[in-house]
């Protein structure tokens, strides 16, 4: 229990960061690229929003330490401002609308390949030497080398615009209404398939030799051979003994990794023009929609943090020492 | 060894993990995988460590593969330049033609020929990323030494300031300082870059300088009057050149990846020629649905080729460094019974085993 607290502390000063770093960046920039964008809205506002935008940005003759506070208060009342791009629309509302396709496709692409590449490594580990083990880490090496949108833009190339395999871009059907009719969910999943693909392609190598890796050092150990030597079954030494103490570097390793995969797959949304967070990032880089990224970038970290603090209780669950 | 004091992480790795990122992923073993055990054996080298270190490259395979490809792009970037005699962005009126013998990789949507980019490019790429990458992997080191040797409250903050940024999502924020800096170029990419991507090789470095920091040739500078600084950069720091390395190669990778995807993303200067401006530039004239395949295939094939072959040179390093790790087949399960009869001194079935084995670990 101290554990977690002390855990959940850390993400605590972690999220305080991210939104502090949030606070600060626009009023560290030398120049005043917000002030110059502000000009073109004025007038089309209501003062209350130019204020609300003034504080996002710094332009505010308060003290320092009002203005932090006045956004932190702007922040626990869900008000991120307005975004440029899609003006007048919250920010806030922006991403409740872009939040779910994000999540459903990230959110699987991570856990499949998390999944499908610890076993994978499992499996090579237990056959090391084979033509398999020889062949995959070199194989998803490269691929996880490859930036993620240029894959994304040659699977998009191959298998949607030549092959016409699947949809080339979207997230579902426009001819079709979104709800949760069987129809739509079809399309969706139809729409999220290659993107998906792309991101566990993209991304599995890591978890593998991560796996692999930490494996094959359980492997030696002297409880697995006398797991063997009992004549236990494969499956059972292989899982039960071996491979459950060799996921913790894996499972702590997700914090890392986890970001990276995030970035990468936010990339990949620009490319099939996938309607998620990734997206709007484009529209906002492109139209210095700064209130958007700042946005997005608040979305992400929590989302992040919040990935990171399941994997430290699952961590718990799986390793009884730290408890 | 596993449990670090003063970490919150719960326990670091024994050994390799997925590192900064399933892509960048390649640091694999080293990173943590130096920290404790046989790996890269932190006896003190007073004998040269460049020498170790070129005989890691040079001993194993897919070292020299890596070598190989890498040693390609630099001579491509220092010499190839030279013999382009077509101005990179010069239009003409062979638009988006595929590739032929008068333009090798085709040309753009402007007429601009793909071959002359792209090797000129590579020098822009490159540099910029082997300069970014020399910067981060100094400042990782200067936090990760200072914060494992000084230990104590400097330790406290810094530890806290390496784990804060290791979680917050790096990429997310690069964009978000890029888009803020007014002026745009491949500088300001390089220091947004440094910025958000440091932390993770600090945390390599911190804790492999607590475990030297005891050492006795430590003490023993440290008995003799030497100063903090020549403790920390002229006793330990040698003695973690080979992993500061593998962090620099895997640092590398992921610098050249990031500023693909900042300027993927219009976030560089569009102007100027190199990998990423150019996917830039195919995105935004839809290279894709007008079929030219040329256009993006051939930078995105750079930097898969140039990652690929900085993987290579960690697997290598890893390698060397922890011999366990290469692809031997496992003895028989015969072999296996063998070896325990004679370490129990009893039969292959005796029923001696601890019960819940699989708990204890190791």
């Amino acid at each position: 229990m101290r554990h977690v607290l002390r855990r959940l502390g850390f993400y605590l000063v972690a999220l305080w960061a991210s939104i502090t770093l949030n606070f600060i960046i626009p009023r560290l920039i030398p120049g005043d690229p917000a002030g110059a964008l502000m000009a073109r809205f004025q007038g089309r506002m209501t003062p209350q929003a130019i204020h609300a935008l003034e504080l996002q940005f710094g332009i505010s003759h308060d003290p320092l330490w009002v203005q932090y506070i006045q956004y932190l208060g702007n922040l626990l009342h869900g008000d991120l401002g307005t975004s440029f791009t899609y003006f007048p629309t919250p920010v806030a509302t922006v991403l409740a609308q872009e939040l779910p396709w994000t999540l459903a496709l990230v959110g699987m692409s991570v856990l499949i390949s998390f999944v499908l590449g610890s076993l994978l490594g499992v499996f090579i580990a237990w056959r090391r030497g084979s033509f398999l083990d020889n062949v995959l880490p070199p194989f998803l090496t490269f691929f996880s080398a490859i930036p993620y949108f240029w894959l994304a833009l040659i699977a998009l190339y191959l298998l949607a615009y030549t092959l016409r395999w699947f949809p080339v871009n979207g997230g579902y059907d426009t001819s079709l209404t979104v709800a949760l009719t069987p129809d739509f969910l079809l399309s969706a999943l139809n729409h999220a398939l290659l993107p998906g693909f792309t991101i566990v392609l993209a991304s599995i190598s890591g978890w593998m030799l991560g796996m692999r890796n930490a494996m094959i050092t359980t492997l030696t150990e002297d409880y697995v051979l006398l797991a063997e030597a009992k004549g236990l079954k494969e499956g059972r030494v292989m899982f039960s003994y071996a491979a459950r103490n060799a996921i913790l570097p894996n499972v702590t390793g997700f914090a890392l990794s986890l970001g990276f995969v995030v970035a990468g797959s936010l990339l990949t949304e620009v490319v099939f023009s996938y309607p998620g967070v990734g997206f709007a990032l484009l529209q906002a880089a492109q139209n210095s929609d700064y209130p958007l990224l700042q946005g997005i970038f608040l979305l992400i970290a929590l989302a992040v943090l919040g990935a990171n603090f399941l994997a430290d209780l699952a961590y718990l669950v799986l390793d009884p020492r730290v408890r | 060894m596993a449990m670090l004091p003063q970490s919150p992480e719960p326990v670091v790795a024994p050994l390799s993990q997925p590192q900064q990122g399933a892509g960048a992923g390649t640091t694999a073993g080293l990173g943590p995988a130096a920290l404790p055990g046989p790996a890269l054996a932190p006896t003190p080298v007073s004998e040269r460590p460049w020498m170790s270190l070129w005989r890691i490259f040079t001993l194993n395979r897919k070292a020299m593969v890596g070598i190989c490809i890498v040693g390609f792009f630099f001579l491509v970037a220092i010499f190839g330049p030279f013999f382009i005699h077509r101005d990179p962005s010069a239009l003409s009126n062979d638009v988006l033609v595929p590739p032929s013998s008068s333009h090798w990789l085709g040309t753009t949507q402007t007429g601009q020929d793909i071959f002359s980019q792209l090797v000129v490019g590579t020098r822009v790429s490159i540099l910029w990323g082997m300069a970014t990458g020399l910067v981060v992997t100094a400042i990782s080191v200067l936090v990760g030494l200072c914060a494992g040797y000084l230990g104590g409250i400097v330790d406290e903050v810094l530890s806290l300031l390496i784990n804060v940024f290791l979680v917050l999502p790096s990429f997310p924020l690069a964009v978000l300082l890029a888009a803020y800096v007014p002026f745009k170029g491949p500088l300001t990419v390089a220091v947004v870059i440094t910025l958000t991507s440091w932390a993770y090789q600090a945390r390599v470095l911190r804790a492999q300088t607590l475990s030297l920091r005891r050492r006795d040739f430590v003490e023993a500078a440290r008995s003799g009057g030497e100063s903090t600084w020549r403790i920390i950069f002229f006793e330990i720091f040698p003695n973690e050149i080979a992993i500061v390395a593998a962090g620099f190669v895997g640092t590398a990778i992921y610098v050249i990846l990031a500023a693909a995807g900042l300027e993927f993303l219009g976030l560089g200067d569009v102007t100027v020629v190199d990998w990423g401006t150019m996917f830039y530039w195919a995105q935004n004239n839809d290279a894709l649905l007008l079929g030219a395949w040329w256009w993006f295939a051939a930078p995105g094939l750079c930097i898969a080729l140039l990652g690929a072959g900085l993987a290579l040179i960690n697997f290598g390093i890893d390698e060397v460094a922890n011999p366990r790790l290469r692809s031997e087949a496992r003895p028989s399960k015969r072999l296996l019974r063998q070896m325990l009869a004679r370490s129990l001194g009893g039969g292959p079935g005796s029923e001696t085993a601890p019960v819940g084995a699989s708990r204890s670990l190791g």
